[in-house]
């Protein structure tokens, strides 16, 4: 088995006695005598749960660990949201500028399109010698990957403006900012969000890899999961990675209903 | 510029380029995964897509795998098939993980490909006399061309990106300088490991990018004629 002692915080100890610090599970029936001395020197039962078999699912991972859970989940929320939203910010003017003036579109596509090449790993690493160990290293490279979709999203969105629209508008003694504000962006509005949405998941599932410098949310418990093998903690956060996702996939479509309501009407 | 410099120097040195854990080594690994994984892909899905497509079946399925696909971690699949008795076979998650995130982007383009093929041209073929598998092969295949092969170049820089994280897992490949380089808390060998890595990525990218542009204009999707 190739060696898998890659470094990282240990955010929980891995499947561990009852009263801590014992070694990890591996899964095997627990042989240890009735009688075997627990902490404090009392003697205790053998633990014979969930967590002490090394199940995959576990109800006592979930009551035992809650706290470890709820702040790797909000860690994974908050790493998620800032991200997307330093992203949307950064967007909405590189598209809009791509759009006005016709030789800035082939450069801000293309570099978009060489960051979102680049491999989420390699994308983190680069950016190491400028944000050291630090939650602002996975939300830098977060957004330059939400970048290349919202951009691509938004500019398609603003294209998709029928000129007669627009011209109307223009008829109808619009200037150009009110022009864009009441009139382009919100036809743009369906692909845009269309765009945050696929942007959205990508940083939910993006935000694990994260671990490697121990900002991961949900992914620091998968690596130190991995690190001891313990079953319950991967599945657990795996899942909830997974949940995340489409909850927030499922906000921002109501999000999106409710802004675009003639969409509806249409289909 | 300091951190630059020696990761210049690290990657210079002719040291780090041979050996077992090599970047000569590292960089062979990764180019079989991608190049074996790719391949496997390719086998289940395409001929999945292109029955589905020809049949008109399927489509709801076909087309949200890719968003599925989406929502998924790679890393937690990694880890996930890593605790599995998978796990036991060196490189066995490695490549299970692999072709599960090749798939969909190659079995929702080949499919969007074969529905996208006008449908007067088929019925046209269709009342030629020709039977399901010429139609299959000589017409629908041959338009869908373009966005199949869009498909595979999306799943070849997945496959490179997936590659890189297997090293989080344990897996072999270029990622595993960066990982050594983290272990050794040597800023200088992540980053020479990440530049390595991205430059293989935009070179696979890049690769495909040159055989659509080479290819006959009927396979670049500009004419039809």
């Amino acid at each position: 088995m190739p060696d898998r002692s890659v470094a990282g915080p240990l955010t929980d100890p891995g499947p561990s006695h009852p009263c801590g610090g014992t070694s990890p599970r591996t899964g095997e029936p627990d042989g240890r005598p009735a009688t075997a001395p627990g902490c404090n020197g009392r003697v205790t039962a053998p633990p014979d749960d969930c967590l002490a078999r090394n199940e995959w699912i576990c109800g006592a991972y979930l009551s035992s660990r809650r706290d470890i859970l709820w702040g790797a989940v909000l860690q994974h929320l908050q790493l998620t949201a800032v991200s997307v939203l330093i992203g949307l910010v950064i967007a909405v003017p590189l598209a809009l500028a791509a759009r006005r003036w016709r030789w800035a579109a082939g450069p801000v596509l293309g570099v978009t399109t060489i960051l979102y090449t680049v491999p989420s790993l390699a994308m983190f690493s680069l950016l190491l010698p400028v944000y050291g160990l630090s939650a602002s290293l996975v939300v830098a490279g977060l957004v330059l990957y939400s970048l290349t979709l919202l951009v691509r999203n938004i500019l398609a969105g603003l294209r998709a403006v029928p000129e007669e629209t627009r011209q109307a508008a223009r008829g109808m003694g619009y200037g150009p900012v009110r022009l864009l504000v009441a009139v382009e962006l919100p036809l743009a509005l369906p692909a845009a969000m269309a765009g945050l949405r696929i942007a959205t998941v990508s940083a939910v599932s993006l935000v694990t890899i994260g671990a490697i410098v121990g900002y991961g949310g949900l992914g620091n418990l998968i690596y130190s999961g991995m690190n001891t093998y313990f079953k319950a903690q991967v599945l657990t956060a795996s899942v909830l990675c997974v949940v995340i996702a489409v909850a927030a996939d499922l906000l921002l479509l109501l999000a999106q209903r409710l802004l675009t309501p003639w969409t509806r009407r249409q289909s | 510029m300091n951190i630059l410099s020696e990761a210049w120097s690290w990657l210079t040195t002719s040291a780090h380029w041979y050996g077992q854990d090599g970047i000569w080594t590292r960089l062979a690994q990764h180019l079989v995964l991608t190049v074996v994984c790719l391949l496997i892909s390719c086998l289940i899905a395409l001929p999945v897509a292109l029955v589905l497509g020809h049949l008109g079946k399927g489509g709801a399925l076909a087309v949200n795998i890719s968003n599925i696909g989406r929502a998924v971690p790679t890393f937690a699949v990694l880890v996930l098939l890593l605790l599995t008795p998978i796990g036991r076979f060196g490189e066995g998650p490695t490549v299970v993980a692999l072709v599960l995130f090749a798939v969909p982007p190659l079995l929702t383009n080949a499919y969007v490909g074969m529905r996208e093929v006008d449908q007067d041209v088929v019925r046209a073929a269709r009342g030629m006399g020709m039977t399901g598998r010429q139609m299959l092969f000589q017409v629908e295949v041959p338009l869908a061309l373009p966005l199949i092969m869009t498909g595979v170049r999306i799943a070849a820089v997945q496959l490179v990106a997936t590659a890189t994280i297997a090293a989080l897992a344990g897996g072999g490949g270029l990622g595993r300088i960066i990982t050594a380089g983290f272990n050794l808390a040597s800023t200088a060998q992540v980053v020479a490991g990440a530049v390595l890595v991205a430059a293989f990525a935009l070179i696979v990218e890049g690769l495909f990018e040159l055989a659509q542009r080479l290819a006959p204009g009927r396979v670049r999707g500009g004419n039809t004629g």
